[in-house]
């Protein structure tokens, strides 16, 4: 069974503990100046953003398919069955892909260092690990952002949309967008408010390109065959043409091969 | 440029005009090199997180990789279908399509956060990721490449042995490189088949690999008539005026049937009201769709135009920068409304560029006078006219090279 965050929005205070918390946990500088920042960087993993007196937190949404992990040449992203989407810098060579190819724009990189790494919040795979809730959920006040099961909180989110007819968007966010998500996010007003898409298809992107990809292993014995073929004809024709005592179409020109 | 004082041929050293403009794009890239290694991609590009790619991948890789195509659809041509009398002008083609690759790969390792771990997809493999495909042919065909190449370096010494060993590979190391250039080619449009949602209805399209597929086989024919066409003007060959006319008539075929493919796709996804609608990607597809298949085909329709050297080769021009302007599209304007950003490059981004262009003017230029690169009669037809080499220019033979 895999892991999950649900956060309710109509619930958070925005008193960003979970901002002070994630950076502690992830050995990033937090201070005033980038408690104001309300946008992910590559010093800040989730953000709590405020629009009049709503909230909403941005962080990395650990896709059950994610196309992050699919598109890295070197699998330095990986999504674990616990449900992280973990990155292992050691292996990454720093081609950005991944930041291509994220329908959510979550990772960031460290343009200002000479050893650069992607940054992005993996959902604290070594507490997760240990049977421990992500740091943000564990420091939450008020449980706006809460850890567990992820079909158990599906059904929590449902329930409580359910129970408070015209609290909610009648939508849970990250049940069904690109196949599903690790994070799970309720929330009164329009998600587009705070900038997530609602157009996101409801199939995984990865099979976009594999579904090209899956052929390679098919097309490269029928190409070399058919290719194979073409020469063996071309090249039959000039004999039989020769046996025949009749002068092919023109002879090497240079007498070279290449 | 004048190659031939570029390359040293004459004895004392002039400063000339290309001369100076080759010196200034090394002095230049050298210092933006420095740049770059000492202080990182930060200082030295315009690169955000909302636009983590910027030339050095739609110029230098995206480009350069399809204007390197000619190498594979020439030795297709000429040793799978056989087809002699287009033999004359592979040499130069090959020897393009090597130093493209060379020179992609020379560009990777700016763009490459950590490019000392280039290596890595060698033993990290994730094969669900086109980037792990673009990794591998990459490196495959650049060998491929080195290979079909080395008869012209081992003929030059005189090695008879390898010359024998190569050559009877030859056909099997030709069709490996026609199929990892098929599947290199597709794959840098397959790159881009995983953002939907941030890539311009344009340009995004599931047919993106058949696209790039397509048109690297018109820009290779186009820059194969392109570097004959300069070639014979600046280095004093005769033209191969017969064998560019047909390539003039494979290229017709070949854009017209990009053209019916990109339209009805563009009609099938219900895309086609905007392209009359003015903006800002309305008319960079429109100067795309002009540039790359509109004029030229009105032009190569034309049996007159195809007869004459200054049709095609003007129609050959058309064509690359009109899908060298695609790839521009794909890549960078095509992300501008979905991230909000717009990308310019960096003096720096543009110095590695001009460095990377540099280079290969420079590398084609010695690999002509050097190697046996034109075909023997020819160069001796060139040896008894009574030009002297270095009056001639012949630099512009490289433009396409460098990249």
């Amino acid at each position: 069974m895999s892991k999950a965050l649900l956060y309710d929005s109509t619930v958070c205070i925005g008193c960003k503990q979970c901002e002070q918390a994630c950076a502690t946990q992830n050995k990033l500088q937090y201070d005033d100046t980038i408690a104001a920042e309300e946008f992910q960087s590559e010093h800040k993993l989730t953000a709590v953003l405020t629009r009049g007196d709503k909230f909403m937190r941005r962080l990395c949404m650990n896709c059950q398919d994610p196309s992050c992990a699919s598109v890295c040449p070197v699998g330095a992203l990986q999504k674990t069955a616990a449900g992280p989407v973990t990155y292992d810098p050691s292996k990454c060579m720093g081609c950005r892909y991944c930041m291509v190819a994220c329908p959510f724009g979550v990772p960031k990189y460290e343009w200002s260092k000479l050893v650069p790494k992607v940054q992005k919040c993996t959902m604290c795979p070594d507490r997760v690990a240990q049977g421990k809730p992500t740091a943000c959920a564990e420091i939450c006040p008020t449980g706006a952002t809460k850890f567990g099961e992820r079909d158990e909180l599906i059904a929590e989110a449902q329930q409580r949309i359910r129970e408070n007819p015209g609290k909610y968007v009648d939508h849970i966010y990250g049940l069904s967008e690109v196949g599903g998500t690790s994070v799970l996010l309720l929330s009164a007003v329009p998600f587009e408010t705070f900038g997530y898409k609602t157009s996101l298809s409801k199939d995984p992107l990865p099979m976009l390109t594999y579904r090209v990809l899956s052929h390679i292993p098919e097309f490269v014995p029928l190409g070399g065959m058919m290719l194979g073929g073409i020469w063996w004809i071309t090249h039959r024709r000039e004999e039989v043409a020769l046996v025949e005592g009749k002068t092919p179409e023109t002879g090497k020109k240079n007498g070279r091969n290449l | 440029m004048n190659l031939a004082s570029l390359t040293g041929s004459n004895k004392t050293f002039r400063f000339t005009f290309w001369k100076l403009v080759f010196f200034f794009l090394m002095a230049a890239g050298l210092y933006a090199t420095f740049v770059r290694f000492t202080q990182g991609l930060g200082a030295s590009t315009h690169l955000t997180d909302q636009f983590p790619w910027g030339i050095w991948i739609s110029f230098d890789v995206l480009c350069g990789v399809m204007l390197a195509a000619g190498g594979f659809t020439l030795t297709a041509a000429v040793h799978i279908f056989n087809i002699k009398r287009m033999h004359s002008i592979i040499r130069p083609t090959i020897l393009t399509a090597f130093l493209g690759y060379v020179l992609v790969c020379m560009a990777l390792m700016y763009d490459l956060g950590k490019p000392y771990n280039i290596w890595h997809p060698l033993i990290m493999r994730n094969p669900h990721s086109v980037m792990f495909e673009v990794a591998y042919c990459v490196m495959l065909y650049t060998t491929v490449l080195a290979l079909e190449f080395s008869p012209i370096v081992l003929e030059r010494f005189g090695l008879q042995r390898p010359l024998k060993v190569v050559r009877t590979i030859l056909i099997p190391l030709v069709i490996t490189g026609v199929i990892l250039s098929t599947l290199h080619q597709s794959s840098l449009g397959t790159l881009y088949l995983i953002v939907p949602e941030k890539l311009h209805p344009f340009w995004y399209s599931p047919l993106l690999p058949v696209f790039f597929f397509l048109s690297a086989i018109a820009v290779g024919l186009a820059m194969t008539i392109f570097e004959s066409s300069m070639s014979a003007r600046h280095l004093g060959l005769q033209l191969e005026l017969p064998v560019l006319q047909e390539l003039g008539r494979v290229l017709v075929v070949v854009l017209g049937l990009y053209a019916i493919l990109r339209f009805e796709d563009l009609a099938r996804r219900g895309v086609l009201p905007l392209t009359v609608r003015p903006g800002y990607e309305m008319y960079l597809f429109w100067l795309e769709i002009t540039l790359a298949i509109l004029l030229p085909l009105a032009l190569l329709v034309q049996s007159r135009v195809r007869s004459s050297p200054t049709g095609l080769y003007w129609s050959a021009v058309l064509v690359v920068l009109g899908f060298i302007t695609n790839r521009m599209n794909v890549s960078i304007t095509g992300f501008e409304g979905s991230t909000g950003v717009r990308y310019f490059p960096k003096w720096s981004e543009v110095a590695v560029t001009g460095m990377v262009i540099g280079a290969g003017f420079a590398l084609f230029g010695l690999a002509v006078k050097y190697l046996p690169i034109f075909p023997r009669e020819h160069l001796a037809l060139q040896e008894q006219s009574a030009e002297p080499m270095e009056a001639v220019a012949v630099a512009p033979v490289l433009e396409h090279a460098g990249d």
